[in-house]
């Protein structure tokens, strides 16, 4: 699995290298490290779109939820009418990546303390499941799909993955608990990538949103944008 | 910088884009909280009552820290009095997120900040300009925030510092790498930081503003003004309807670009905190001077 998007060289275009006018990803910018991610997408050669409001969403292959304060995030979902475009753009094959509290967004259950969640990965989530900042904490932890070397982890009062449904793939663990998982063209991490130099999650998840592409042209018959 | 550094600038990281509030109780940080604060700020009295009462401002009572940690789940930042280590050793103690060594207490030394390298726990600090930022950042702040002026809920020296500190980090860009001792020199700031931010322009740890915010439009010109986020004091709780108006500055954080939705929530807010006029105001009134 290579850093290069493979789907984006299946396209129309010819040449099929990597395309400089690839995939339309988005960064969801309420609030936390959103510009964080943005410049990881940069480095990838993908000049992101900031989400504030649902119509921002139209026509993107792929969303990252970032990480910082999910409460907060969430009160804009709800009072701002995003919650159902979010949802409706992962029913419609939309890729989505969430770090840390962008993965308490996404879970199917968020506890310590409870919350409402888009519910689009089958996972329950403890928020500051290692407790308050002064447990925060670097590590390295394998991970098999990514390859050489192990992926650098840095966990910010980070969330825990405490149940995983049948369809979710655990593509890293830390500490004997999931800390990347995969369902679908849905990613989470609980911990933060963006803060790294390692592009390597971005990159597979640009795979996922260049598969989300081609499988949404494939059904409204050759068209990019959704 | 040092991986461990990462972990204390990446706490600021998730902070950014949000607004922090100041709370002196526990119904106080629920009200942020559900307001959508990203963090709140425990202190023992809001600026404005500081400055209204007078006396010595020291951290909170570590029985009202403990009640607003257990209130809400978003990170709380508490502030201690400059230099004085040792409350910060108890702030850190107790399992706060953040430290603010901050101008609106009581300093309780006139000469030196807190060695914030010696303790796990980050530190936010004030700063006028950009040399007091890279002294404070050479002390081992991991996020810098303007000073302001605390309690006055006028904006204008929010902006001066803000401008300052952009302006400054502009000019050190120009300099040829022969001329950054002496800009190290001028700022009183360590030759080291002084050459990473000329290359970088840009500060090494995140750049919040404090100090006078009142209103949305007030903190949506900070943040287009380069703010990453906005502290807010007295200007929710000493404010008519300090529910609304919470709600209202969280949205103006986000949306600071956008003058339709600063419309919106600018509406139906009541009053805001009554303002000083800080030109007229005695230089011993002032809270931004204390610490350098």
């Amino acid at each position: 699995m290579g850093a290069i998007p493979e789907a984006t060289t299946a396209g129309p275009r010819p040449g099929s290298v990597p395309s400089p006018a690839p995939l339309r990803i988005g960064v969801l910018a309420l609030q936390g490290s959103f510009a964080l991610h943005a410049a990881v997408l940069r480095r990838l050669g993908i000049e992101a779109v900031e989400v504030r409001r649902a119509a921002a969403l139209e026509g993107l292959d792929g969303l990252i939820i970032p990480g910082g304060e999910s409460s907060t995030m969430l009160k804009f979902l709800v009072e701002e009418n995003l919650f159902d475009p979010l949802v409706a753009f992962h029913r419609d094959g939309g890729a989505l990546y969430g770090t840390c509290a962008g993965a308490i967004l996404l879970a199917r259950t968020v506890e310590n303390p409870a919350q409402e969640s888009l519910g689009v990965l089958d996972i329950e989530i403890q928020r500051n499941g290692y407790g308050r900042q002064l447990e925060s904490h670097l590590g390295t932890c394998p991970c098999p799909a990514l390859g050489e070397p192990d992926l650098p982890l840095v966990m910010i009062r980070g969330p825990v993955i405490s149940d995983t449904g049948p369809r979710v793939e655990v593509l890293a663990e830390w500490r004997g608990q999931p800390a990347f998982v995969r369902e679908g063209k849905v990613l989470a991490t609980t911990f933060h990538p963006e803060l790294t130099d390692d592009t390597r999650i971005h990159a597979y998840f640009l795979e996922l949103a260049g598969e989300a592409r081609e499988a949404t042209a494939g059904k409204t018959g050759g068209t990019i944008s959704r | 910088m040092s991986t461990e550094f990462r972990l204390k600038t990446g706490l600021a990281d998730m902070l950014k884009g949000g607004a922090i509030m100041d709370v002196t109780n526990a119904e106080q940080a629920r009200i942020a909280e559900d307001a959508g604060a990203v963090s709140v700020m425990a202190l023992e009295r809001v600026p404005a009552d500081i400055r209204r009462d007078g006396g010595v401002a020291r951290m909170s009572s570590p029985e009202k820290i403990r009640e607003i940690i257990e209130s809400v789940s978003i990170p709380v930042m508490a502030k201690v009095r400059i230099g004085h280590f040792v409350e910060a050793q108890i702030l850190q103690e107790m399992g706060v997120d953040f430290v603010d060594e901050s101008e609106v207490l009581t300093p309780a030394d006139e000469e030196n900040h807190i060695d914030k390298h010696a303790f796990e726990v980050p530190f936010v600090c004030g700063c006028r300009n950009l040399g007091e930022a890279l002294r404070r950042i050479g002390e081992g702040a991991a996020l810098i925030r303007t000073k302001g002026e605390a309690g006055s809920g006028n904006i204008v020296e929010a902006v001066r510092h803000l401008r300052q500190i952009g302006n400054e980090l502009r000019r050190l860009t120009i300099l040829t790498d022969d001329e950054l001792m002496s800009a190290s020199k001028e700022l009183r700031a360590p030759y080291e930081i002084v050459r990473m931010v000329a290359r970088d322009g840009r500060l090494p740890v995140p750049n919040f503003a404090a100090g006078g915010v009142a209103t949305p439009a007030d903190a949506a010109l900070c943040m287009q003004l380069g703010a990453e986020s906005v502290f807010v004091g007295s200007g929710i709780f000493k404010s008519t309807d300090p529910e609304q108006r919470a709600k209202a500055i969280v949205k103006a954080v986000t949306h600071y670009r956008d003058p339709a939705m600063l419309v919106e929530v600018s509406m139906g807010l009541g009053e805001p905190m009554r303002g000083l006029d800080i030109a007229t105001m005695p230089e011993e009134e002032l809270l931004q001077t204390r610490g350098n």
